[in-house]
């Protein structure tokens, strides 16, 4: 909501379709991301939500459709894809630390091989986003010695670490035990606070209530509803949402 | 927990599990007894002088060092090195070729691969050796040549088998991760995926590692000259000359002393892997 009418969408999706042969898991996504704008997408499992977000790095190519980013059409033939997603930060659900590499490595490789910065501000930089994090004392130790929220934290960094212009969370907090869902939230939270655009898939429902700005309800494969939090969460405007709130919001309670 | 009847449990059920201990101590004293009458049986039977003799006579033990380490079994780790290094090259493109979207490297590497492992070792031996100067005229030079490349050749493809396997064995997030913080295919591979398959085969490639190891013994058949004899050849050489098995014992003795260690490297590199994991 800060940038000024007229502006380039941070992410722009343009009846976005996709099929995973006769399964068509998208069918027309329309979406614009303004820049420092926080979008939350809501939906039930196997609504296609996170293949939306695939697509907008490229992970899986649209069956058809445009994906803008900064107004580059990164489906166009000619689009230099890996430049695109060195700007596009991604957290995924299984964190996908490289897990032969320390923490600090997983957070310089990609700022010297990708955008070639020397080894010295890269380490630089992996220590400012660790501290980010939490987690500078940790940069010496394996994924695999770290709980499941600091290795989702590292990931954060890696991210951060390539200064994306946008960063794409995954159901970032699903894989991880309860008690440890909240550091990564808080982590999440205060990026949104510090103006970076984000678009969430989430089950976290308390988390976009008060982080986003708009909230996108998916269903089966099409944007049903998209509105500021309070109005979706409180009067959805469609049965269906309501049902899914309906859903989700026992469970919570129970 | 049921082991009513009817319903397939591998555990005996609870009443009979006492069964089992007493008939099995039986079967070890069973064991022991055997054990001890065929020990008895051949220290009594077996001309030991005569064995001692044709197989361990302590003067040709000797006449064997230092030429069965400073040449033999330098010549066996010579066949050895190259052939996997080789091997491990041509493999590692193989694999790559398997696992390419570009159908005809696909279908390339699966016909060699399957062409390779389905003929005998010797016979592609002998055809690197005797075959390609005949129908091609190709002739590669020396015996650590042709022998170190018929070796590549054969390893190769069961490398190509572990490192695809070791490949696909690294989480597909490990290349999506890579991918979208802007490395390329190639970088994703080369940074990420094949040092993490490395780990995940580093106890199969010991393995194939001393495979060819005892393979090298194959090149005893192509013409050698003295200098480029191996283990196998030198002991065979060495039985025809003394007319005594000795100096085979000896060779196979060294075979040993070069592979019981890698064995156990693997093992605990294995162990260690996991522990880092």
């Amino acid at each position: 909501m800060t940038a000024e009418p007229g502006a380039v969408p941070a992410v722009d999706l343009q009846d976005l379709r996709k099929s995973f042969g006769r399964l068509e898991v998208l069918r027309g996504i329309d979406l614009r991301v303004a820049a420092g704008e926080k979008i939350c997408i809501i939906g039930a499992s196997g609504s296609g939500k996170s293949t939306l977000l695939r697509c907008v790095n490229l992970l899986e190519r649209p069956t058809s459709g445009r994906v803008l980013i900064e107004g580059v059409d990164v489906t166009a033939p000619d689009c230099d894809i890996d430049r695109v997603r060195a700007r596009v930060g991604m957290v995924f659900q299984q964190f996908n630390l490289f897990s032969h590499l320390t923490v600090e490595r997983n957070v310089t490789i990609a700022q010297e091989t990708v955008l070639g910065r020397p080894h010295d501000l890269a380490v630089d930089t992996a220590m400012a986003m660790l501290r980010r994090v939490g987690l500078e004392e940790k940069r010496h130790e394996y994924p695999a010695r770290l709980s499941g929220g600091q290795q989702q934290r590292v990931a954060i960094a890696r991210a951060l670490a390539m200064d994306p212009s946008v960063m794409l969370f995954d159901e970032a907090t699903s894989a991880l035990d309860p008690e440890l869902v909240g550091e990564v939230l808080r982590v999440m939270r205060e990026l949104a606070d510090e103006g970076m655009t984000m678009l969430v898939v989430t089950h976290e429902m308390g988390f976009a209530r008060r982080v986003a700005d708009r909230v996108a309800f998916i269903d089966e494969g099409v944007i049903l509803e998209e509105s500021p939090p309070a109005e979706l969460f409180e009067s959805p405007r469609e049965e269906r949402t309501r049902r899914f709130l309906q859903r989700v919001l026992e469970r919570d309670e129970s | 927990m049921t082991s009513g009847a009817g319903s397939p449990t591998n555990e005996p059920p609870p009443s009979r599990r006492r069964l089992p201990v007493s008939t099995s101590t039986l079967g070890q004293w069973a064991l022991y007894g055997g054990t001890l009458a065929v020990v008895i049986f051949l220290a009594v039977a077996v001309d030991w002088a005569r064995l001692q003799d044709k197989m361990f006579r302590t003067d040709l033990v000797l006449d064997q060092f230092p030429r069965i380490v400073t040449q033999a079994a330098k010549n066996t780790l010579i066949f050895t090195a190259f052939g996997f290094a080789g091997g491990l090259a041509l493999g590692v493109v193989l694999a790559l070729m398997r696992l390419s979207t570009f159908r005809p490297y696909r279908w390339f590497a699966a016909v060699y691969i399957d062409v390779i492992r389905g003929l005998p070792a010797l016979l592609v031996l002998i055809f690197i050796a005797f075959g390609l100067p005949i129908a091609l005229d190709i002739r590669i030079p020396g015996t650590y040549g042709r022998g170190s490349v018929a070796l590549a050749i054969v390893s190769s493809a069961y490398i190509a088998e572990v490192v695809r396997a070791g490949i696909e064995a690294v989480p597909k997030g490990q290349t999506e991760a890579a991918r979208s913080l802007g490395m390329s295919h190639g970088q994703a591979m080369r940074r990420i995926v094949i040092p993490q398959a490395f780990r995940i085969i580093i106890p199969p490639m010991t393995n194939e590692l001393v495979l060819l190891l005892k393979d090298t013994a194959l090149i005893s058949v192509i013409g050698v000259t003295e200098a480029t004899k191996e283990l196998t050849r030198f002991g065979r050489d060495g039985v025809n000359a003394s007319a005594n098995a000795t100096p085979l014992v000896v060779a196979g003795l060294v075979y040993l002393a070069l592979t019981l260690p890698m064995t156990r490297l693997a093992g605990y590199l294995e162990r260690r892997a996991r522990a880092s994991r």
